[in-house]
């Protein structure tokens, strides 16, 4: 009676020995680095390694090891000073085309890795970082379609000779376009419905002496407008984290209009906020030059025209259609104009936006050209006595130039507050501007003294309530107390295993789990023991206690347990960061403590007292 | 077929009652503060700015608000956090303020004022993000109220299953009152407290029930009462050793996890006592109530079938 087959032996060994495989890389300790990734055309090769390894012995300074990887290259130093100093060598030697991070490089042996077996996540309540959850302004996004769809309605109805009065929006969104009498509007509508698909046409009776119709965007388009911008977005805010130089971002798609950005280790979070929220793009308008600014400013605004206010707060009119966004430059660099001694930024535009460019400038010598800055901002205001965010668009003139020659491929704009402007300015320009205006709305950043500090404070707590528990165990229970403690500490160990095998991320609420679960992976164990006791008191054998004590309390367990896992995967269905990670330690300490509590214990027990006479149980 | 020996021989049915005026006055309360003070939730719920600044040295509070008081922000609350080296500043959300910007104003301004300070943690919720939070933790402890109760209901009876998630509403009040009356932060670690609570609870409730059940199968000439509280009996010392074991991890979180797990500490605290109370008095007494007996716990395609076969 009370034994356990070899098999059964093997397959508990088995499962102990994978869960201190993979639980050991947690023991390294961790390399201060830097990690270096591409940025734009550039590629990380053999060749990187060469470059930034030369530049490091030149400069004098020692490495540990220099490793090419899929997509980066890594540095790994002996502490965290040289680890400054070699940044800055790195830097200068590659120039801008690379992104380079600090980072904290798992010290895992080879050997090990090869298993891959690999340290749990920190998360970022225990590493420091920020953690952005940002809103994609959909709404935006289709206006900003609609705008495209406004200048293309323009030419087409120009170019087919339809006459039509203005385009204006509507006020339910969707374009309104007035016509001069019904004919007009007729084949105004067969040639929108023609030529534009993806647009649905509507003629307007109310109120009808006029000849109006509205084109709106089919759902389906706005559905996948509102698709695009959200995966344009998110490639954009990933192209601006690679310029911040940040090692192990996150950035992430929630639910159908949010991104999740999470950036370890970053200390200026003012920096990260102003670049990752930033929508500021440029527009190069011409400058109306037939009218009066100040008329439009008393309420008459030319057609054709819009009214801007320039930086110093002087009126400007500038012409309705966009002459060139943003979107056509591929690269800009910050620097000093030599003649002026101003802060400028160099503009490199793509083939077709060098061609609009210089056709636009060439008809222009002699007019000029104004570059408008537009920038979005949240502001809570308050609304029917709710506080609601309000979103702001800020767009200036920075700069109204004459045109002196026609401009090409290559061009430098002036008209920027400072340096510091206009390298960010530039940084902007060449990540690309957003599809959409986003907004941070929810912010958690931790300093990095506050995460060592939460390290330290979580991992005391687990051990000094881990000591108290094992205390307690062996005086109440004996040497099956001790058998239920071995149990526990293995528990212990196959959860951080888990963790490490899932690559979850473990976080201070994560680290509650952990602690919770040991005071309550015990409870299989007390189980266990109280019905072993009761049978003993019931006058049963002690081999024939033991037996029942585990068949009885098996089912109580299992009900015990599952019922307490439905509440962790609610949990982990409905909560966020945080509170994902205490559910996922909650969770798998339920299942590792099941094994451990019941067939680990079972398995000792069965060692020490299967099979033989004895004549009473030390519980 | 005699009753089983027991370590422990309380007649707890008899002080049912007891139980029912505690639990409906200390209900009744949490209702009652709930209602006129409401919970103090925390920015994760309001939405709001909160920032966590170390200093070098142990700093005067009154220093910090009057380098606040001439700014924008002069709802900040300012308190210490931990230490005198440690404050705490909460700006709830208001008109005219740029969300993301104020944490950096405020560092601004407190560096400006000549302090050295090193910012510890900044937290900022949208008022639109906390309405969420709001909603989902509702939705979220209903949810889970009724995934246990469609899993006791299968695996036990409806009878049972109704005693569970009153003796689990019953712990969720109480620990929500408490937090009410004493003005404790409510924020998004509290609410994963109280689900864990509702975790834990029931793992006590269903340990009870699973042993009367089996005393229903196995004893034959009792009254539910005695069934009732033998089973009690029977797992009062394990109810007693592993509440015992939770509470020493609980302590050692709550002295020595740091400022920012207190409050999560404490409502686990709060919530394992309840919850082991509540699994005596509230539970059990409620599926007697509800007219629980021997046949309700047979299966029903085997009615009639000799019981001592059964498992």
């Amino acid at each position: 009676m009370n034994r356990y087959s070899p098999w059964k032996y093997s397959f508990i060994i088995f499962l102990i020995g994978l869960g201190v495989l993979f639980a050991l890389p947690n023991l390294y300790d961790k390399d201060p680095s830097l990690q270096i990734s591409a940025s734009g055309a550039s590629e990380i090769s053999e060749l990187t390694e060469f470059q930034v390894s030369t530049a490091l012995e030149e400069a004098g300074i020692a490495f540990k090891s220099i490793k090419v990887g899929l997509e980066n290259l890594t540095i790994r130093f002996d502490d965290t000073g040289t680890q400054l100093k070699a940044k800055t060598v790195v830097e200068k030697s590659l120039g801008r085309n690379y992104s380079v991070a600090l980072n904290l490089a798992p010290a895992t042996p080879d050997w090990l890795a090869n298993f891959g077996a690999e340290p749990m996540f920190l998360g970022l309540d225990l590493r420091g970082g920020v953690h952005f959850l940002m809103q994609v302004d959909m709404e935006a996004a289709v206006s900003k379609a609609e705008d495209r769809y406004m200048s293309d309605l323009r030419s087409i109805l120009r170019e087919k000779k339809v006459r039509y009065k203005t385009i204006t929006r509507y006020k339910t969104g969707g374009l309104l376009v007035r016509f001069k009498d019904d004919d007009e509007r007729n084949s105004g509508q067969a040639l929108i419905e023609d030529e534009f698909q993806e647009l649905d046409v509507t003629i307007l009776e109310a109120g009808s002496d006029e000849s109006q119709l509205v084109a709106k965007l089919k759902d389906q388009v706005v559905l996948e407008t509102q698709k695009l911008a959200l995966q344009q977005n998110i490639t954009t805010l990933r192209k601006r984290v690679n310029e911040l130089g940040v090692a192990e971002p996150v950035i992430q798609q929630q639910g159908l209009s949010r991104v999740v950005v999470q950036l370890p280790g970053v200390q200026d979070t003012a920096k990260a906020k102003n670049i990752l929220g930033a929508t500021a793009t440029l527009e190069f308008r011409m400058v109306d030059e037939d009218h009066v600014a100040q008329d439009a400013v008393d309420g008459r605004v030319p057609a054709g025209s819009k009214l801007y206010y320039q930086r110093g707060g002087q009126p400007i009119l500038l012409e309705k259609q966009v002459m060139l966004t943003g979107d056509s430059i591929i690269d800009a660099a910050s620097g000093i104009d030599g003649l002026s001694g101003q802060p400028n930024v160099t503009i490199t535009l793509d083939g077709k936006g060098a061609k609009r460019m210089s056709a636009a400038t060439r008809d222009n010598v002699g007019k000029r050209l104004a570059v408008v800055f537009i920038e979005n901002k949240v502001e809570v205001v308050e609304e029917n006595g709710e506080l609601v965010e309000k979103k702001e668009i800020i767009e200036e003139v920075i700069n109204a130039a004459v045109i002196r020659e026609q401009l090409g491929k290559r061009f430098q704009i002036t008209g920027l507050e400072s340096t510091k402007e206009a390298r960010t300015l530039a940084l902007l320009l060449r990540a690309g501007a957003l599809a959409a205006p986003i907004y941070i709305i929810e912010e958690r950043t931790v300093g990095p003294s506050l995460g060592q500090d939460n390290i330290d404070k979580g991992f005391n707590s687990v051990l000094i309530g881990f000591a108290l528990v094992l205390v307690f165990m062996a005086v109440y229970y004996k040497v099956f107390g001790l058998i239920a403690n071995v149990a526990l500490a293995l528990n212990l160990v196959l959860i951080v295993a888990l963790l490490s095998l899932l690559q979850a991320t473990l976080t201070l609420p994560g680290i509650a789990g952990i602690v919770l679960t040991v005071g309550m992976a015990v409870d299989a164990n007390v189980l266990i023991f109280e019905r072993i006791r009761e049978e003993v008191r019931n006058g049963n054998s002690p081999q024939a206690s033991i037996h029942s004590g585990y068949e009885k309390a098996f089912s109580t367990i299992a009900d015990a347990n599952i019922t307490t896992l439905i509440a962790a995967l609610v949990l982990f269905s409905f909560g966020t960061g945080p509170i994902k990670g205490f559910a996922v330690t909650l969770s798998l300490g339920i299942l590792s403590s099941m094994f451990t509590a019941i067939m680990v214990t079972r398995g000792l027990v069965n060692l020490i007292y299967g099979g033989r006479r004895i004549e009473k149980l030390k519980i | 077929m005699e009753m089983q020996k027991t370590r422990f021989n309380f007649d707890f049915m008899s002080k049912r009652k007891v139980g029912l005026v505690v639990s409906s006055l200390l209900i009744i309360m949490s209702i009652i503060s709930m209602s006129m003070e409401g919970l103090t939730f925390g920015i994760d719920f309001t939405g709001g700015t909160l920032i966590e600044v170390g200093y070098s040295e142990s700093v005067d509070l009154d220093s910090i608000r009057t380098s606040l008081s001439n700014s924008e922000f002069k709802d900040a609350v300012i308190q210490y956090f931990g230490s005198a080296n440690d404050v705490l500043i909460r700006i709830p959300p208001s008109e005219g303020l740029n969300n993301a910007d104020i944490s950096n104003k405020i560092l601004g301004l407190l560096t400006d004022a000549g302090a050295n300070i090193e910012m510890r943690r900044i937290e900022f919720v949208g008022p639109q993000v906390g309405e969420e939070l709001k909603d989902d933790g509702g939705l979220a402890m209903i949810y889970a109220l009724m995934g246990i109760f469609i899993y006791v209901a299968l695996r036990f009876q409806r009878r049972f299953a109704v005693g569970a998630i009153a003796a689990l509403v019953h712990d969720v009040l109480i620990t929500l009152g408490i937090f009410s009356i004493t003005h404790f932060d409510f924020d998004l670690t509290v609410l994963a407290a109280i689900l864990a609570v509702i975790g834990y609870s029931l793992n006590d409730t269903i340990v009870v029930f699973d042993r009367v059940r089996e005393n229903f199968h196995k004893v034959r000439e009792a009254t539910p009462i005695e069934i009732f509280n033998v089973s009690l009996n029977q797992t009062l010392s394990r109810t007693l050793v592993t509440s015992l074991t939770t509470l020493f991890v609980l302590a050692a979180l709550f002295i020595f996890g740091g400022e920012i797990i207190h409050s999560f500490a404490t409502a686990l605290i709060i919530g394992v006592l309840i919850g082991t109370y509540s699994s005596i008095f509230v539970a059990s007494p409620v599926t007697l109530a509800l007219g629980i007996t021997r046949e309700d716990l047979m299966p029903v395609q085997k009615e009639g079938a000799d019981l001592d076969t059964m498992p």
